[in-house]
């Protein structure tokens, strides 16, 4: 835990650095640079599992604070949308009892705040008006803001999944099999919704998600799906210790390299439609999680990680191909609704009990969605 | 199912480019674009690579004659929204004609949008003639009435009488999952990658609006559908669709495959037919250890020739009066005797394919005829056939396993028309 701690801790407070370390590279980064600046206010956000009351609706531009304290049962995150629910800011794995802060600097405009209690799902939804002066971004800092913009979706992403993937690998060293089994589609959420970017580091990818039989001759089958075989197929983790720490200390890896990454417009483009890729060809099939069958879980977060990397583009694709956007939007939309009919409790239908009828129907979704995703490239590289 | 999320933008791009597209290719045939094999607006194709027209009175693919290839798909409308789906169709008529006349299935084509673009051709059939290329549409009785009496698209009360479920018949084994179907394409060429891809495109550009419900290939041509072309074999080895209704007797044709202008339905549909398919499979390995002598007489035609029993050649009248040995030459239970007109009191005209898919998991071969037929009416066409073939002695060697039926508007006739405005409008 130590390592990760000190990153977070580093990445929180001192994001100073991280501006200028991005500003040496040659971008602008106001994200970054809030970090550096005194907040403002700070704005509470009082989170149960059926409110999400923030103490503002109306605030000037620049940068605020968000001390959000979850009073309620299931574990929440905190969201700051722009339009199409780009992510302006957000804060992960909230557990029951704590609070966090939330540091953001918020141009003039029209925002929704969304607490997500259970971590799914469109959330507990308020508006937020930022007022004062808007100020255009030209197209190349519409595009290099788009980076910056996602890379903060990762890092958030990459935090949380720091501590799931613990509390996974504590529970499986612990014997706690009902506790591991639990974990183990939530602390896969935060891989799955970044996957482009953890794939994109070749040698780590393979022995924390790789799948049995995936191997090639004389290597170990190890990772996520290793620990998942013992838990449903044996029920007996007694020699998953070492699979479990080598599991967390390469989760620990990819974070740190993950977090160093900026992807460029079009690595953005790609990586949406990637996602949705491995919706198709790992998820539909239940080729991905083949002993917990929690694939659906695994489908959510990829649909999740397409949006976040779409959005990062909105404002740019605002201006390019307005009607594309909209056409992206309604397909998200819909594929969510085809989705949202197997949420079972606090996550979702085992991939077991789906029909070949309703895998169809989420398979047509995702066809449909695919073809304008696709597209986004064109339009990033017509610039 | 939401009925949101509708390709206005990618359907604009082909059917908003449609006049302009039409009268370039209208204009230019196959200049632009992958074919330079001739112009598509020629008589129909002389030679295997030639164009055939896409518009005319009645769709091409029914009476044009059978190419050697087939794929054949049947598709469910996931959408609710009517105003989609008659996009859809634009969309679908634009890249039809294009594809027909030898071009790619949109506007920009498979390798000149760019580096980034994702292209809105495939790209297989690059370099490949127009290959005889038809593409014939169909509307099944589901996209008029769902299954649980839905009217998703305020057609129910178009519906003809005669477009409706197939009955049951003996020995059937019939598999739901690859039947029925809100609408069919049947595209057939000389080459099969051309109109595996001519089906492919169609399903992309449908991607939120229809889902593939099943499809079917097919390898060889079993039916002429005119006297210019030789009567090919079916997988039992015998000439199959010698006494099929051609383009060359359009009498006949009128009486049994087109829709009439006072038959039900002719408000759209006259001009059009009706298509049933069937799969058939053929027990191959039994029928090959059958002698001669039974298989001939199974038919009613003999192998070699295709003569009817009793007589010499091909052509030869089937004359069920000739007698050998006291008894008819050609049986009362062989296939030939019960499907003949003469004793089914109709004709339809056939258009089937050989399909081989793969084998079963025991060593035995899948395969046998993917049966296409096309009527004016099913009731007095293949259901009437098919009763009469209730004691047919092939029944032994085959099962039907698949039955769907759609009902074919008339053909696109100018360079605004599209597939269903006479449904749809």
């Amino acid at each position: 835990m130590s390592k990760p701690a000190r990153r977070r801790t580093t990445l929180a407070v001192l994001a100073g650095m991280t501006a200028l370390s991005l500003a040496a590279c040659g971008n602008e980064d106001p994200a970054a640079a809030a970090g550096g600046e005194a907040a403002a206010d700070d704005i509470a956000v009082a989170a149960s599992d059926d409110a999400c009351d923030v103490a503002s609706s109306e605030l000037p531009a620049g940068v605020h604070q968000f001390t959000v304290t979850n009073s309620g049962s299931k574990v929440t995150e905190f969201y700051v949308y722009a339009d199409g629910d780009r992510v302006m800011a957000e804060v992960e794995n909230i557990a029951p009892g704590v609070a966090r802060e939330l540091r953001v600097e918020l141009p003039a405009g029209e925002y929704e705040t969304a607490c997500k209690p259970g971590m799914i799902g469109d959330g507990i939804r308020s508006a937020l008006v930022v007022s004062g002066e808007a100020t255009a971004l030209s197209q190349d800092e519409s595009l290099a803001q788009a980076g910056v913009d996602y890379q903060r979706y990762v890092q958030s992403q990459t935090g949380a999944l720091l501590e799931q993937t613990t509390a996974f690998t504590d529970a499986v060293k612990a014997g706690d099999i009902e506790g591991a089994k639990a974990l183990f589609p939530v602390a896969r959420t935060y891989w799955e919704r970044i996957e482009p970017v953890a794939e994109s580091f070749g040698d780590l990818d393979p022995i924390i998600d790789g799948r049995e039989g995936d191997q090639a001759e004389g290597e170990d089958f190890t990772g996520f799906h290793r620990i998942e075989k013992a838990l449903w197929e044996t029920g007996d983790v007694s020699d998953m210790g070492p699979y479990a720490d080598q599991l967390k200390s390469n989760v620990e890896e990819i974070v740190a390299r993950a977090n160093e990454v900026t992807l460029d417009p079009l690595q953005l483009a790609n990586g949406a439609k990637a996602l949705l890729d491995e919706i198709a060809t790992g998820k539909i099939t239940g080729e991905e999680d083949r002993y917990s069958h929690t694939d659906l879980w695994d489908f959510s977060a990829n649909l999740e990680g397409s949006e976040a990397a779409v959005q990062a583009l909105r404002p740019y694709l605002e201006t390019h191909d307005a009607e594309l956007v909209a056409e992206i939007d309604e397909r998200f939309a819909a594929t969510e609704e085809e989705l949202a009919q197997y949420r079972s409790g606090d996550g979702w239908t085992s991939y077991e009990q789906l029909t070949q009828d309703q895998l169809r129907g989420l398979s047509d979704s995702i066809t449909a969605l695919t073809e304008p995703v696709s597209q986004v490239a064109a339009v990033v590289a017509e610039k | 199912m939401s009925a949101e999320g509708l390709s206005r933008r990618r359907f604009f791009g082909l059917a908003g480019a449609g006049t302009a597209g039409v009268i370039a290719a209208g204009a230019a045939g196959g200049a632009i674009g992958r074919a330079t094999a001739g112009e598509p607006l020629a008589p129909p194709a002389s030679t295997a690579t030639d164009a055939v027209p896409f518009t005319g009175e009645h769709q091409a693919g029914i009476v044009t004659p059978a190419q050697d290839r087939l794929h054949f798909v049947a598709l469910d409308v996931i959408t609710d929204d009517r105003a989609e789906l008659v996009e859809m169709l634009q969309a679908w008529t634009a890249a039809a004609r294009r594809m027909t006349a030898g071009q790619d299935a949109g506007e920009v084509g498979a390798v000149e949008g760019g580096q980034y673009a994702v292209p809105d051709d495939t790209g297989e059939a690059l370099d490949l003639p127009a290959s005889g290329l038809t593409l014939t549409i169909g509307f099944g009785p589901t996209l008029f009435t769902t299954a649980d009496g839905v009217d998703r698209f305020g057609l129910a009360d178009r519906r003809p009488g005669p477009l409706a479920e197939l009955p049951a018949f003996p020995g059937e084994a019939i598999d739901p999952a690859i039947s029925g179907g809100d609408l069919c394409v049947q595209a057939c060429a000389n080459d099969p990658q051309v109109a595996v891809h001519a089906v492919r495109n169609l399903v992309r550009l449908g991607a939120g609006v229809v889902s593939v419900r099943w499809s079917q290939l097919g390898f060889g041509r079993t039916s002429s559908t005119s006297s210019a072309q030789a009567t090919p074999r079916n997988l039992f080895g015998f000439k199959d669709g010698t006494d099929n209704l051609k383009a060359e007797a359009p009498k006949a044709l009128d009486q049994f495959v087109w829709v009439a202008d006072d038959d039900p339905g002719a408000d759209w549909l006259a001009g059009g037919s009706y298509v049933v398919t069937r799969k058939i499979r053929m027990r191959i390995e039994q029928w090959d250890t059958a002698t001669l002598a039974d298989q001939e007489q199974t038919i009613g035609r003999t192998k070699k020739a295709g003569a009817p029993l009793g007589q010499a050649a091909e052509f030869d009248p089937v004359d069920f009066a000739v007698q050998v040995d006291g008894q008819p030459a050609i049986p009362v239970r062989s296939h030939v005797a019960l499907a003949h007109p003469t004793n089914s009191g109709t004709a339809i005209l056939r258009r089937g394919y050989s399909f081989v898919d793969g084998s079963d998991g025991l060593g035995r071969l899948d395969a046998g005829l993917f049966f296409i037929a096309y009527q004016r009416d099913p009731e007095t066409g293949f259901v009437q056939v098919q009763r009469n073939l209730r004691t047919d002695a092939m029944n032994e060697y085959v099962q039907h396993t698949s039955s769907a039926v759609f009902a074919c508007p008339p053909g696109v006739t100018g360079p605004d028309d599209w597939w269903g405005r006479t449904l749809f409008s």
